[in-house]
């Protein structure tokens, strides 16, 4: 049997997205800023399309700012918010948690003179808002949050993370790229003035994303040229791309609750399996405030790597947060801090489910995921003998 | 990324295990790294007459462990002293560089299994 449990690294386009993108690449080609039949039809695309991605986030579609990707999203939220309101301060805060590419974005706004603070979280993941409130100054221009944590799931406390920030007229950005399409993101509601949006996790293409920007908020742009995006990004539209992930959004926003229920169940059903079938298994992350399609576990005595390989053979793909399917050969950061010791981070594994999985999946992954650990403790030298 | 070689050691290790009465023992690596090798040698005349392993690590630690036991089985404890990561490496058909150095340490483990014995003697 087949079973890909690897949503968070790529998930498959819809078919339904895919249609919608066809005709944009050889009939409807035309470019958005051109003064004719060909270029209205590319724009009237764009905007249905920028309609859609807000819809999705209770955002009005003059608030899209459509990117390359996630990452050029969080590089234009950050990288522009902060050389923008630089005179106001020079603090940036984020969680210790937060994605490789917003803690690079950051590392490389501290080589331009800012501070950046990272707030703590707990065992399970979960901000701790009374440090961050603690790191928040009048010289604080930006607060980061992710809006959940893609490899333990948790999702984090945004509106109060916002709530912090505006006392002290910071503003609050906060990637969502694995929240996107999981769970209802209200940028009203929550507070929030930049959100990082992913296309490929909505089912969408790759090579897209989107910034919401709040209205009448300015950034620096990085990327410079004919002032498309409302001059925040420029760079002939990607009219394809950008169809795609507004078709994405649309088929998210309709199936986002239906599909949540489902997954939270096959979930479920995964962690009380596994956590009862297996000795010394443990989930990593918070039990119930968790991303709908996230199963982090980690297991004592064996290695994540020789998890995935004796896996992979089974037809099961997942991810790991050992060092050793890092390029840094570092653990994963995250299950650092939230208190993981090197070697139990060494022993997680990460299920992330999507569309194509069901209950006969997980029950697959319950019957050979225990024979698996078996066989690679009775090889390992630190497995006591009792569990041999 | 791995191997045909190191994929069938990984899956068919060779010499998995622990040795009652070992005659000599040599553990190297460190759990916070991701690595843990242990080799027990049994010794009749001079030669590695059994040997076992076990590991705690990636593919390439299990792979390198195995195909170590597998080159020493039998030889004399001088010819088994002069086995190196790099041949360990080469038998295998070769490992991606970066676990050319964390994750291939079993012929040092052998190393200290042969020095534990001689200190034993």
């Amino acid at each position: 049997m087949k079973v890909y449990m690897d949503y968070g690294a790529a998930r498959p386009v819809d078919p339904r997205v895919l249609q919608a993108m066809k005709p944009y690449f050889s009939e409807a080609f035309g470019n958005p800023s051109s003064f004719h039949g060909v270029g209205f039809e590319a724009l009237e695309a764009t905007k249905r399309a920028r309609e859609q991605v807000a819809a999705l986030i209770g955002a009005e579609a003059s608030e899209i700012v459509f990117t390359s990707s996630a990452t050029e999203a969080s590089n234009l939220g950050l990288m522009g918010a902060a050389r923008r309101f630089r005179k106001k301060g020079s603090r940036i805060v984020t969680s210790a948690i937060e994605h490789i590419s917003v803690i690079n974005i950051c590392k490389e706004l501290q080589r331009e003179g800012f501070e950046v603070l990272n707030a703590p979280v707990d065992g399970e993941g979960m901000l701790n808002l009374e440090k961050l409130e603690d790191m928040v100054s009048d010289q604080t221009v930006l607060v980061s949050v992710m809006a959940a944590n893609g490899e333990i799931g948790t999702i984090q406390p945004i509106r109060e993370a916002a709530e912090i920030a505006h006392e002290s007229g910071a503003l609050l950005h906060t990637d969502a790229t694995a929240a996107t399409g999981q769970v209802p993101l209200d940028v009203g509601e929550l507070g929030i003035d930049l959100m990082t949006i992913s296309s490929n996790d909505m089912y969408g293409p790759r090579g897209m994303g989107a910034l919401y920007v709040r209205k009448g908020l300015r950034l620096k742009p990085h990327m410079i040229g004919g002032g498309q995006e409302g001059g925040m990004r420029s760079g002939s539209e990607n009219v394809p791309g950008i169809v795609g992930m507004g078709a994405a959004a649309e088929l998210t926003e309709a199936e986002m609750e239906g599909e949540a229920g489902r997954l939270t169940a096959l979930r479920d059903r995964l962690i009380d399996g596994v956590t009862s079938e297996i000795p010394e298994s443990y989930l990593n992350g918070h039990r119930t405030r968790r991303l709908p399609n996230n199963v982090n576990l980690r297991f004592s005595y064996i290695e994540g790597e020789s998890l995935l390989l004796s896996l992979d053979q089974l037809g099961i793909q997942v991810s790991s947060g050992s060092a050793c399917t890092a390029k840094t050969l570092e653990p994963s950061a995250t299950l650092l801090a939230i208190g993981l010791r090197h070697e139990e981070a060494h022993g997680s594994l990460v299920f992330t489910m999507g569309r194509r999985n069901n209950e006969e999946h997980v029950d697959y992954v319950l019957r050979e995921l225990p024979g698996v650990v078996k066989r690679l403790r009775a090889m390992s030298p630190l497995t006591p003998k009792e569990l041999t | 990324m791995y191997s045909d070689k190191v994929l069938d050691h990984f899956r068919n290790p060779r010499n998995v295990g622990e040795l009652e009465e070992a005659d000599g023992v040599g553990t190297v690596g460190n759990p916070v790294c991701g690595d843990v090798m242990t080799i027990y040698i049994k010794v009749e005349e001079d030669r590695i007459s059994d040997i076992r392993f076990k590991t705690f690590g990636c593919g390439a630690a299990i792979a390198t462990t195995s195909m170590t036991t597998e080159l020493a089985k039998g030889k004399t404890l001088d010819e088994a002293l002069k086995i190196t990561r790099e041949q360990v490496a080469e038998e295998l058909g070769g490992l991606p560089p970066v676990k050319m150095h964390c994750s291939n340490l079993a012929a040092d483990a052998l190393h200290e299994a042969i020095n534990d014995y001689r200190k034993k003697k």
